[in-house]
């Protein structure tokens, strides 16, 4: 399966076990949403689990709130991450606020999935990176697969946590390749990173559409004898900082890339973790390779604006011989 | 049948009684018990609001939100809804809380600033105040939606200011509500002030009822302060809501007799004749008149009432006020199911600094100028 299959298969395995589990969103129905993630599921579940909605974000969501609050399981589709503005009133006033502020009487399990990100030629409006803004929001879980097996064991994950899950999908990596995803149910820890590669000198952090570019980076400086192990954070909200921590401390040298902007990006949160507790064993300043502080450009420069290999490998130089 | 008779465009309002109490509507032929519940409500609830704004300037409580003029549009509809009904609240239905079982000491609570106030007692079918003005529509919209999907038979009210309905997640709500033909009743207050700003600059619709005919929802305009009409618009719009005949609005045509807040100044910004014409037209004033006429109000039976609501604010201020300090943990422990690793180390961080303080707290406020 490829990514987009993998979060079909996902929706559609959680449907068809949870009937609380419902689908909404702006051509998620018939149309099967504008990328195909929810392609069949109205056929095969009806038009009251997988619900087109009018064309208003903070309508969506806000719905879905009302819905989780009354027990039940919306996972709602915003159709790029561009558009999600709207809805941050309602994520941050009362999504991610309504447990605590309720002191554990209410709580609100729902999922907000959308494609972020660029690469793919989009208009303008289209290829935005705003995770560290939802990260920075108290009560919601911020979760990033980079993977077709990972994107479904996550999204099974997030669809059955009780708190709510904002699920950002590299639509870079929707069609880039497959791998084998089981048919059936499965889940991934929310919160645990991966160590997707094992290497002494130097540990490349990523998440989501930088993830493969780093795993292939950390190949090319294979042959000339450099050791990269390569973390695939997966869930910047909650950060597993264990796995990131227990590697710098075999490596004493970190390279943070994502394609966000650079000013209060979660890179920078990465990096100002380890300091604080990893200073003894590092011999290098933690690099963050980001995109500029500039808004998402238009296509025929977009590929200025995200880090790519030949950055990152003069960035692993700038770290292994600072 | 008040559907489809008061035509919000023409600027039509319902009413049944006149700000003197007099009948301008067929009887209605409500039973005096709730009749009697109707004033008995709206009398606790004017009494708790003063008493709240007097603990406000004691010292006793922070800022607060009266709801003072605006009593009927908040117990007519509550008095209509049945068990299983939920309401969404905003911020100023004091009266409103207090008839759907949420204590009052709660409502106090909340203004002395105590998260504990939030935390609605199970079986207690309400949200907790929500603040940021109309968020709250949407999510109403959802709710009522879930709860048609279970075959509840419970309807949501969803209450509201005037200014809310500028705010796009109104817009939004209501018509995700129509589209969805939830079982919803929405009310706005319009207590022809949002803050400072009034009525007429808020917008160029003539009423606030007819913004709903946009979404496809009957929208009628009730005189806010006649707690019959209030009753009986709300009523319906429950049944009808109840019956699958989709959502409900209603623009309760009020007045805010307080100030905005405790921390608002009227005085700045409308002047006494017109706080003095709408003290004429009080809702409780009105309904006396009314109920005195039938025989039903006496000065005995009110001062009872006014005796019983006496004991039961001195109770609810009592608890509100013993109520002891909270754990540092309670700051944290409810942001998630379980406690992120990042929240147990700033817990820690919390209880190690509180218990290790080099300098007092009083020493850290800054008073008098800088250092």
């Amino acid at each position: 399966m490829n990514m987009v299959q993998a979060i079909n298969s996902a929706l559609k395995v959680e449907m068809e076990r949870d009937p609380s589990v419902v689908v909404l969103g702006e051509d998620v129905g018939l149309n099967g949403g504008v990328f195909r993630a929810t392609e069949g599921l109205q056929e095969l579940l009806g038009e009251d689990r997988v619900m087109d909605t009018p064309l208003a974000e903070s309508g969506i969501v806000g719905f879905s709130i009302g819905a989780a609050l009354m027990g039940m399981r919306p996972v709602a589709e915003i159709q790029f991450m561009g558009f999600l503005w709207p809805a941050i009133d309602q994520l941050a006033s009362h999504a991610g606020r309504l447990r605590n502020r309720t002191q554990g009487r209410f709580s609100v399990p729902m999922v907000v999935r959308f494609p972020y990100g660029g690469g793919v030629r989009a208009l303008e409006h289209h290829a935005e990176s705003y995770e560290a803004t939802l990260a920075h929001i108290p009560g919601l879980k911020v979760v990033i697969p980079s993977t077709p097996y990972d994107a479904k064991g996550l999204l099974i994950s997030s669809i059955r946590d009780p708190d709510p899950v904002i699920f950002m999908e590299p639509k870079k990596l929707y069609r880039a390749g497959k791998e084998e995803v089981p048919e059936g149910e499965y889940t991934e820890p929310i919160g645990k990173a991966k160590v997707l590669r094992e290497g002494d000198d130097i540990t490349l952090v990523g998440w989501g559409s930088l993830v493969p570019r780093l795993l292939k980076a950390a190949r090319l400086i294979e042959d000339k004898g450099i050791s990269a192990e390569v973390i695939d954070v997966r869930t910047i909200s909650p950060y597993d900082e264990g796995t990131v921590h227990d590697s710098l401390e075999k490596t004493g040298r970190m390279l943070v890339a994502q394609e966000a902007h650079r000013n209060l990006g979660f890179a920078s949160e990465i990096a100002a973790r380890a300091q604080e507790k990893m200073m003894d064993v590092m011999e290098a300043p933690i690099l963050r390779l980001t995109g500029f502080d500039v808004p998402f450009p238009f296509y025929r420069m977009e590929n200025w604006a995200m880090p790519d290999i030949d950055r990152i490998i003069k960035g692993i130089r700038e770290v292994l011989t600072w | 049948m008040i559907f489809g008779s008061f035509d919000p465009l023409k600027g039509d309002m319902f009413q049944v009684l006149d700000p003197d109490g007099k009948l301008v509507a067929e009887d209605p032929g409500l039973d005096p018990v709730l009749m009697k519940d109707l004033y008995r409500w709206m009398l606790y609830g004017r009494l708790a609001d003063e008493k709240a704004v007097k603990l406000q300037r004691q010292g006793r409580m922070g800022t607060y939100a009266p709801g003072k003029g605006q009593e009927a549009s908040q117990v007519g509809p509550a008095l209509a809804m049945g068990d299983y009904d939920w309401l969404f609240p905003s911020f100023r239905e004091l009266t409103t809380y207090m008839i759907r079982g949420y204590p009052l000491e709660y409502n106090l609570l909340y203004f002395m600033g105590d998260v504990r106030s939030n935390q609605v007692p199970e079986g207690t079918k309400s949200l907790p105040i929500f603040v940021p003005v109309a968020t709250q529509v949407p999510i109403a919209a959802g709710a009522a939606w879930a709860l048609k999907k279970k075959g509840s038979g419970s309807v949501v009210v969803c209450y509201m200011g005037d200014g809310a309905t500028s705010e796009g997640d109104f817009h939004e709500g209501l018509n995700f509500a129509g589209v969805f033909r939830v079982p919803a009743l929405f009310i706005s207050q319009n207590n022809q002030w949002a803050i400072s700003v009034p009525r007429k600059k808020q917008t160029l619709s003539r009423t606030i009822a007819q913004k709903s005919l946009s979404y496809g929802i009957p929208g009628v305009l009730v005189d806010g302060n006649d707690v019959l009409a209030m009753y009986i618009a709300a009523r319906e719009g429950i049944e009808r809501a109840r019956n699958g005949e989709g959502p409900f609005f209603i623009e309760a045509f009020t007045y805010r007799r307080m100030m905005h807040t405790t921390a608002d100044d009227p005085g700045r910004y409308r002047t006494p004749e017109e706080e003095a014409e709408w003290d004429l037209k009080d809702p409780l004033r009105r309904f006396r008149a009314y109920l005195e006429g039938r025989g039903i109000w006496t000065p005995e039976w009110q001062k009872q009432l006014e005796a019983d609501a006496e004991e039961m604010i001195k109770k609810a201020v009592e608890k509100a006020e013993s109520l002891g300090p909270q754990e540092p943990e309670d700051l944290f422990r409810h942001m998630y199911e379980e406690m992120t690793p990042a929240l147990v180390e700033q817990l820690e961080y919390l209880k190690f600094s509180l218990a290790n303080r080099e300098i007092e707290e009083e020493a850290d406020e800054i008073k008098g100028g800088f250092p």
